[in-house]
């Protein structure tokens, strides 16, 4: 049943009763939601690990399971998890996985370029509302179609990184040497076809590894191929039906849908499974530059974030055309059901005293964090009032009559921010600037309007600022 | 064949018209900007990533082991799609009533965007230029330098963008009216658009400056001096006085974009409300569109969820949705200088707009109000793919792919 039909009275019907608490619930009811809305696990619950419930616990596994497994690759903290996912429109519930991204190496590769685009990967860091956005995997491609050379290639990957590998050989001979070399490190091996699977699907029971089934512009074939591996025993499976740009963007995106809607809404066996997407086909083409390359894999690569693509492989390692992209995928995988806001309040940065700027803000996360790190990056000392805006940013928060005069003057009463200054002197952001007026008037406090944009507010108080202003 | 398929022989022509319209970038200087869109509603609320549920162990089934390929069949997932979107008819030639050489349709889909493998788009999504009538708005370098000489003329401005930019219609955006700006009367707003309508062949939307008064009596001095035209204007919203708007338009042969701020619920109160004096094929929606890391997650989704309760019969909703792509342009990284694994920022700016607007394509936008000539490009260039109907080629053989 899809997850998004699953209420919690079915869970709770299945749940051993004792209201014990020991999953840290006051009863088995509220358990049960928290089961629902994917918020705890059935290991959570002592009880139903004894083996006598062990049928009841496979009848909860079956009815709470993702409807598309989920699928690690990798080993140690920076393993990544591929699909685990429930629904095929966020908005019916929430994704959980981050789309996956590697970045490609090939054996033929010179050191010095090898080791750089690793390091990148490696290296990749940009902070987005308190997260750390990183990149994930390094993919290692045989474009010699040596054994030894892949072999080589592999171990060289696994000594520069402890990000999780994707090894990319279509030859089992090849595959098997790099499994060789790093099969402990459970990489996820690209891939098994149709005429492939057998080796391919014994190098994956061997060293215990997921596969890909590949099948690039044949859905049919890629099912038979993932119904053949499944039957086999290999139960990791992810499943590639090609990627095209140009005018075969739009049966890509057909295939990923199909496929996902298949799996999700029709419960289609041998289909529950992670997508794997190849943006850097666009390096195929021949361009005059290779922006042109880096530009149309970014498209590709966001398309693929936003139509159910759980693992992609990018080439490019330029920050311009991966930061949009890590970005997005950080839109689409957030969940829906939370709107993010901070706690109001009254933050204090550096050691403010009594003759510090006061600065104002709402309590929308994103405006709050990017206003915070600015403040911090310039090494102010200030207080920043954070007004409850129902999480709205500034703009919004005005249109929308969450951030007036009034609230302002209150949140300044409630928040006895006259206690920690001597001055009355407030600085507004500039996108509230037409409440200015009213506020010196509800309030009592003389105001300023800051900058458009918080980056210029060091700059702003650094000429502008002073505690009692004409 | 649209004049803009007519173009496209291949993809690297293309490819080349996109390079020129970056090349500029290695010119400029890298001063920082002060960018704002005090005009377009820049709004969100995202939510939070949640932990994933750790995966539980797999009960085990006995299987006997295949010995040949097997083979299967993959569902095509055709649905009934009880609803349909209206469509609606942008700009008038001579023989209807206006003076467009170049008219455009939007809308009339029956299943989720670019679902095609059950249908094909009945229309090509548009992408519109925008124009604004006051010289000093403030744009980002990246944008400027392809309008500088053009800035402080919007009929010419609109002209370079149909001329050089392919644009398939212009976005007026009379922001000389705000009462905060240069108060400027309707009449002389009416003499902008008589220009801009002379410069140029195809159809125009006239954006106003926000504030529901001065908006209501500007549109209606314009509507009633180009009365046939099916001009897109852009806005009605909630607090404006909607019956008046509305009758101004109809009653003068126009459309307009019913604007609410990312709330289904609104959309569906505004459109209520206009359907009693506006038939619906005048109305555009548009849900508000936030910048990509600025609240996109949420403009997405409330798009989506729009175009999807439509499309399975809610009555009040079924309308073509337009966004402000522009918008994209609030986000600092679209123009902020940043350390020099982020640069350059000529080409983080345009390729943050485009995917911003891609984004909302696939949720299912029909009209969308672009800046940059780039961004502009490869949003045509992919939805001319995309409405192609081809197939994949040869699948590409990555693995081995010698870069």
């Amino acid at each position: 049943m899809p997850a998004k039909e699953l209420s919690p009275i079915e869970i709770y019907k299945l749940l051993p009763g004792t209201n014990c608490k020991e999953c840290g619930e006051t009863n088995c009811m509220a358990f049960a939601a928290k089961l629902v809305n994917r918020e705890a696990t059935l290991q959570e619950c002592p009880p139903l690990l004894e083996p006598s419930r062990s049928e009841t616990f496979n009848k909860l596994w079956a009815l709470l399971k993702p409807a598309i497994k989920a699928v690690e690759v990798g080993v140690g903290d920076r393993k990544v998890t591929l699909g685990g996912e429930y629904v095929l429109y966020r908005h019916e519930f929430t994704y959980f996985n981050l789309t996956a991204i590697a970045i490609d190496v090939s054996d033929e590769m010179p050191d010095e370029e090898f080791e750089a685009r690793v390091k990148v990967v490696n290296d990749f860091e940009y902070e987005y509302i308190g997260m750390k956005l990183k990149l994930d995997m390094v993919a290692v491609r045989s474009t010699s179609g040596e054994p030894s050379k892949f072999e080589a290639a592999v171990r060289k990957a696994a000594e520069l990184t402890e990000l999780p590998l994707v090894l990319c050989a279509l030859d089992p001979a090849v595959m098997e040497q790099g499994l060789a070399a790093v099969g402990d490190r459970r990489p996820l091996i690209y891939a098994a076809t149709k005429i492939n699977w057998k080796e391919m699907a014994d190098l994956a029971l061997m060293y215990g590894c997921p596969l890909v089934a590949s099948a690039p512009g044949d859905l049919n074939a890629l099912k038979g191929v993932a119904k053949t591996l499944w039957e086999y025993g290999v139960e990791d499976i992810v499943l590639d039906p090609g990627t095209s740009w140009d005018e075969g963007v739009m049966e890509t995106l057909n295939n990923f849908t199909i496929l996902r809607w298949d799996a999700i809404n029709e419960e289609e066996e041998y289909l529950g499974f992670p997508l794997f997407g190849v943006p850097m086909v666009t390096w195929a083409e021949k361009t005059e530059d290779p922006v042109i390359n880096e530009w149309n894999e970014a498209m590709l690569a966001s398309a693929l974030v936003t139509r159910f693509a759980d693992i992609i492989v990018v080439h490019s390692i330029s920050g311009w055309s991966h930061l949009p992209l890590v970005i997005l995928r950080q839109n689409i995988y957030t969940d829906p059901r939370k709107p993010v806001s901070v706690e109001p309040g009254v933050n204090t940065y550096g050691e403010p005293d009594e003759n510090s700027p006061v600065l104002l803000t709402t309590n929308f996360a994103l405006t709050f964090y990017t206003v915070a790190s600015d403040i911090e990056s310039a090494k102010l000392d200030c207080y920043l009032i954070v007004v409850d805006t129902e999480g709205l940013s500034v703009e919004s928060a005005v249109a929308g009559r969450h951030l007036t005069a009034d609230s302002i003057a209150e949140a300044l009463e409630t928040y006895k921010v006259g206690d920690l200054v001597k001055h009355r002197h407030l600085v507004i952001p500039g996108r509230a600037a037409r409440l200015s007026g009213e506020v010196q008037e509800v309030s009592g406090w003389t105001v300023s309007v800051g900058p458009m944009d918080s980056s210029g507010v060091g700059k702003f108080l650094d000429e502008k600022w002073t505690p009692n202003p004409e | 064949m649209s004049p803009l398929t007519e173009k496209k022989k291949g993809t690297l022509p293309i490819s080349m018209k996109l390079l020129e319209d970056l090349a500029k970038f290695q010119e400029i200087e890298l001063d920082d900007v002060e960018l704002t869109f005090d005009e377009l509603e820049i709004s969100l609320t995202p939510g939070m990533m949640m932990g994933a549920p750790a995966p539980v162990p797999v009960p085990v089934k006995a299987r006997v082991k295949p010995t040949a390929l097997m083979e299967d069949q993959v569902g095509i997932p055709i649905q009934e799609y009880p609803g349909s979107i209206v469509e609606v008819k942008l700009g008038a030639t001579r023989a209807e009533g206006g003076t467009r050489d170049r008219v455009l349709t939007i809308g009339g889909e029956t299943v989720p965007a670019f679902y095609s493998f059950q249908a094909s788009p009945p229309h090509r999504p548009v992408i519109a230029f925008d124009v604004f009538d006051w010289g000093k708005v403030p744009l980002a370098r990246a944008v400027k330098m392809h309008f500088r000489e053009v800035v402080n003329d919007p009929a010419e401005w609109a002209k370079l963008c149909v001329e050089k930019f392919d644009a398939e219609m212009i976005n007026l955006h009379l922001l000389t009216i705000d009462p905060l700006i240069e108060d400027a009367s309707p009449s002389s707003a009416l003499k902008v658009v008589e220009n801009v309508l002379q410069a140029v062949d195809v159809p125009l939307a006239i954006g106003g400056c926000g504030d529901p008064v001065k908006d209501l009596a500007v549109f209606t001095a314009i509507a009633e001096a180009t009365a046939g035209e099916r001009i897109l204007f852009n806005s009605v919203t909630l607090d404006m006085k909607i019956e008046e708007t509305a009758k101004v338009v109809k009653d003068n042969g126009h459309t307009i974009i019913a604007f609410t701020s990312m709330d289904v619920n609104k959309a569906r109160e505004l459109n209520r409300k206009l359907y009693d004096f506006l038939p619906k094929e005048d109305i555009v929606m548009d849900t508000t569109t936030a910048a990509l890391g600025y609240g996109l997650d949420y403009a997405f989704t409330v798009m989506e969820r729009c175009r999807l309760a439509a499309l399975k019969g809610d009555p009040e909703l079924n309308h073509p949705i337009s966004s402000g792509t522009t918008n994209a342009w609030a986000a600092r990284e679209a123009w902020m200088k940043m350390g020099p694994e982020w640069a350059p920022r000529e080409l983080r700016g345009p390729i943050w707009e485009t995917i911003t607007g891609q984004t909302l394509l696939l949720a299912g936008v029909d009209y969308f109000m672009m800046m940059h000539p780039a961004a502009a490009r490869s949003m045509r260039t992919l939805i001319d793919n995309l409405m192609s109907g081809g197939s994949q080629s040869e699948p590409t053989e990555w693995v081995s792919l010698k870069l």
